[in-house]
């Protein structure tokens, strides 16, 4: 048997943040307590590295290394790059709220950064164990950090609710993949894609029986109704600095997932998954929406509106056409950056010993910090997808690409439910502009010239790319015609 | 000689920038605010006359054109342009600005800058609205809109500001995603968002009633019709004096825009088939509002729901077109009915803009909107009383007044249709005389009902020239209409010459 070298450079950013993860690991044990900055420094550089490295070698060809495990195209250059980005802004948001809480410490930094190289994995998947390990590995890194706050009782559920359910969610698609393999005989994506294109029909019942559960674990992963019920919980339990590292970049990941299993993976089953995504996107719309309003914490709304969200981005999937996953694309990156800037405010908002996850801790906010309050307003107005938002176009595009697919009710049903989602939305802006403030002492908003710098550039690029979609739109569409 | 100026962007952008700048000069002083807003309504109402000078009349083309490409993934184009139609309401829109900047330095105390602020970058937002050909641009600056008026209303508002704010705000948005979904699938069918392609798009009977319900779901909300009118008498009532004359001179007449740039040339067919139900609920606006107007005792809602009912009157004249044709098989007398429809919104911005203006002035000195807290008002504001008097003739409608000519002319074409409809909208000058004229003479005449009126003081000057001018524009309407009609003539006619043609795909 030969064996082959095979091609390293194509994997030469995901080399790089694992060397640099183990490497920060290491220097920062020898760090003193007061100079935690360095490793947060480090890990910042790393991210912007790797983004260069990315940029280097991104390209319109797709190469294919590692004996078929690993693959860079147009897609994962882009998805990578927009979750460097998400992440560089998640770590600058968190370092105050971790440093408030005594939690400044390395940990934090070195497992996100290995969260990234667990998202960087999934991104380049080409085989199905690959996908999996990627997918375990930011897992873990999840499950760790939602617990990483020990002094906290509820971080500490949250994680275990996280823990058992992810683990079933990855048992389900384990499940799924093998008798996947059993009936294609292969793990790698492009040879079951082929096998279930030559394949007849006798082999369905099988197929579908696998299939039903990967797509239950990527609804389970996702957080698609009805496997929804972690998400409140964890993210109103965790800190707001994970909630923040789990609600943004895995989203981008998860669609990568969602785009390598189902669309490249097993995408001649189009016609049975993407009626399965259909029932998830219509119950996690009304679901989501519905429910959103109910609740006073701003954390749990927005897990929430993360759920109605992930119906969205269904919709786009499930019009299996190239626009449709374009614009679901374009529609979960608009999202994390968007969410990246809500879980921020919450995070500018609180201080030591006070959390600003509630509402009412809103409450003022256009006097307190007429500033911020405007950009809380952009970003809000952005999930309801009201223009000239980023949102609207995220929306328009997703909805326009099911009505291109011949499902002009769910598009309608989509709007009824976007309008429900707005009272919500509309609410936070309420409590801002129209209510006096708390009369009771509230932490000063100073957090520092990056962390403001950053949170207004989160909120004008809200505004920026609603004014200018095109140029994301272009690129999601380049990225998906490959 | 205008025609190659960017003068559209620059009606756009300019307020929008103008609204950005006063809020950054003026957060902490106010009369540095107000000189900067005033400044920038100013600059864009006199851009604005270059339109009405540089407009070429007897051509219905789109003029002032400019075209860039916005999104092309969509096909989606910064497509401006005005013609007969939209170009007077811009005019309207930059005037009207100016006079609520004016009267916003007597009547907001609080954070007049913000107020200024929002008021210059909705108005940059309308014009955008009135002038964009492409249907995207055309949605996002309607839908981007509703954010500085849910603003106005929710700050400066009555007591229940937060209750008719939010009911303003999702009545309109859930009216507009309809028409979002209905626009999406004209471009899936035509492949390209250009409303001018909308207009010579076929579409099968069944996709033209779709359409057509949809857009109707999103103007008859805005402008408003019956039964979708409740959001207007609560965010009228609640909003502040600005607010409530911008929703009443200019967004209403945003519906009416609709209609007449989307519903009809889209959907001929569509609107043809369901007209009849448009006329009977434009007439429930008519009689039923009015008779709910008259038992009204807050002032600013028996304006509002007297602004419902005026636009029942458009509404009318504008579908009354396919009942003519039908019962005569003429479309001359169709035009009519749609040209008065348009001279009444143009002349219902001037006159809902100066009764608010004018229960804005009271409201002022008194807090107060109850007509039973006044009564003899003429014994201590003698020229407040002169033009309310004014105001109040030309809502009812009087000869000489711009009131009188847009609904003389839906009456007239009405009378080509049906004896009955012209009756049952004739009723409309007895309501309007009943509601408004019983208003006048429960506030401005009689004895001094109170120590309060008794220690009114009258106009200031600036107060005299904010209604002065807009009694100038109602007499000058309603004594000499004929320069607005050129401006819509060719226009209109070209309507109607474009709504005769069947739509529907050849069998």
């Amino acid at each position: 048997m030969n064996f082959e070298i095979p091609a390293f450079l194509p994997a030469l950013p995901e080399m790089f943040v694992l060397g640099m993860a183990c490497l920060i690991l290491v220097i920062d044990v020898f760090l003193p307590d007061n100079r935690r900055d360095v490793t947060y420094g480090l890990v910042q550089a790393t991210l912007v590295v790797a983004a260069g490295l990315t940029l280097w070698l991104a390209g319109p060809e797709t190469q294919i290394t590692f004996h078929g495990t690993f693959v860079a195209d147009p897609i994962s250059d882009v998805l990578k790059l927009a979750v460097y980005l998400v992440t560089f802004l998640v770590f600058l948001y968190a370092r105050p709220y971790l440093m408030e809480r005594d939690i400044y410490k390395g940990e934090f930094y070195v497992l996100g950064l290995f969260g990234v190289l667990g998202m960087m994995v999934m991104i380049s998947a080409h085989n199905f164990l690959t996908l999996y390990l990627g997918l375990e590995l930011l897992a873990l890194v999840s499950y760790a950090l939602v617990a990483f706050w020990r002094d906290s009782a509820r971080a500490s559920e949250a994680a275990m609710k996280y823990f058992v359910l992810g683990a079933l969610a990855s048992g389900l698609l384990l499940y799924g993949l093998s008798m996947i393999y059993g009936m294609t005989g292969s793990l790698d994506i492009a040879t079951v894609a082929a096998a279930l294109q030559a394949a007849d029909e006798g082999m369905n019942v099988p197929l579908v029986f696998g299939l039903v559960f990967v797509v239950v674990a990527l609804a389970f992963k996702l957080g698609a109704v009805p496997f929804h019920m972690w998400v409140p919980d964890v993210y109103d339990g965790a800190p707001t600095a994970v909630t923040l590292f789990i609600a943004t970049a895995p989203k981008i990941a998860g669609f990568a997932l969602v785009m390598r299993l189902l669309v490249e993976g097993l995408g001649p089953l189009h016609g049975d998954w993407g009626d399965m995504l259909m029932v998830l996107a219509v119950l996690s719309l009304a679901v989501g929406n519905v429910i959103a309003i109910a609740q006073t914490s701003l954390k749990r709304m927005f897990a929430y509106s993360t759920i109605a969200h992930v119906g969205f981005l269904f919709m786009g999937i499930l019009a299996g056409t190239e626009t449709g996953y374009a614009s679901a694309m374009f529609y979960i990156i608009v999202y994390a950056l968007t969410a990246a800037g809500g879980f921020g405010m919450i995070i500018l908002l609180s201080g030591r010993g006070f959390e600003a996850d509630q509402l009412d801790d809103f409450r003022g906010l256009g006097q307190r910090s007429p500033w911020f309050a405007f950009m809380m307003l952009l970003l809000l107005f952005s999930m309801a997808g009201v223009p000239p938002t980023v949102g609207f176009f995220a929306k328009l595009a997703v909805i326009q690409a099911a009505i291109g697919a011949g499902h002009v009710w769910l598009g309608v049903y989509a709007v009824i439910f976007s309008i429900i989602g707005a009272f919500y939305y509309l609410r936070v802006v309420k409590l801002m502009f129209f209510d006096a403030p708390p009369t009771e002492e509230q932490p000063a908003l100073n957090r520092g010239g990056a962390f403001a710098t950053a949170l207004s550039v989160n909120g004008l690029a809200v505004l920026f790319l609603g004014l200018f979609p095109g140029l994301l739109l272009t690129l999601t569409h380049y990225a998906v015609a490959g | 000689m205008f025609a190659d100026w960017p003068i559209l962007s620059l009606l756009i952008w300019l307020p929008i920038l103008g609204g950005f700048l006063t809020l950054a000069a003026g957060r902490d002083a106010p009369d540095i605010a107000w000189r900067l807003g005033l400044a920038f309504a100013g600059a864009t109402f006199l851009a604005s006359l270059f339109l009405w000078i540089g407009f070429e009349r007897g051509t219905p083309e789109m003029q002032f054109q400019e075209f860039t490409s916005w999104i092309a993934a969509f096909n989606v184009n910064y497509h401006l342009g005005v013609d007969g139609i939209s170009m007077p309401l811009i005019l309207l829109t930059t005037l009207t600005t100016v006079l609520v900047a004016i009267a916003a330095r007597d009547s907001v105390k609080d954070r007049l800058a913000y107020y200024l602020a929002a008021f210059l970058i909705m108005q940059g937002l309308m014009i955008g609205m009135f002038s964009a050909l492409d249907a995207v641009l055309f949605y996002v600056f309607f839908e981007a809109m509703l954010i500085p008026m849910f603003i106005v209303i929710g700050v400066w508002g009555g007591p229940r500001r937060v209750y008719a704010t939010i009911k303003f705000f999702l009545y309109t948005f859930l009216g507009s995603v309809f028409m979002l979904i209905a626009l999406i699938y004209m471009y899936l069918q035509s492949g390209s968002f250009a409303i001018l392609d909308f207009h010579h798009l076929p579409l099968p009977m069944t996709a033209q009633i779709l359409i057509f319900l949809a857009f109707l779901a999103a103007f008859a909300v805005k402008i408003p019709m019956f039964p979708v009118h409740t959001w207007l008498p609560d965010a009228h009532v609640e909003a502040p004096t600005g607010g409530s004359v911008i929703l009443a001179a200019i967004m209403l007449k945003i519906g009416g825009y609709g209609f007449l740039r989307f519903s009809l040339p889209i959907t001929p067919d569509a609107a043809a088939v369901l007209d009849v139900l448009m006329i009977t609920l434009s007439l429930i606006a008519v009689v039923y509002i009015g008779l709910v107007a008259l038992i009204q005792s807050d002032m600013k809602k028996l304006i509002a729901y007297s602004s419902i009912a005026h636009m029942g009157f458009v509404t009318l004249g504008f579908f009354i077109a396919f009942m003519i044709f039908r019962n005569t098989g003429d479309w001359d007398g169709a035009s009519l009915g749609i040209a008065g429809g348009m001279v009444q919104m143009i002349s219902h911005g001037f006159i809902s803009a100066a009764m608010f203006l004018a229960v804005g002035v009271l409201y002022d000195r008194l807090h107060s909107r109850n007509i039973a807290d006044y009564g003899g008002v003429v014994n201590t504001m003698p020229w407040f009383a002169a033009f309310f008097v004014l105001f109040a003739m030309a809502n009812t409608g009087l000869p000489g007044t711009s009131g009188f000519v847009g609904e003389f002319m839906v009456i007239l074409a009405a009378f080509r249709a049906d004896f009955w409809l012209a009756f049952l909208a004739a009723t409309t000058l007895i309501l309007a005389a009943g509601y408004t004229l019983w208003l006048v003479k429960r506030v401005i005449f009689g004895e001094i009902g109170n120590d309060n009126v008794a220690g009114l003081k009258d106009l200031t000057p600036r107060e005299f020239l904010v209604m002065g001018v807009l009694a100038f524009f109602v007499l000058l309407l309603g004594i000499w209409p004929a320069p607005l009609l050129d401006v819509m003539n060719a226009t209109i006619d070209h309507l109607v010459a474009h709504i005769a043609q069947s739509k529907l795909p050849a069998l």
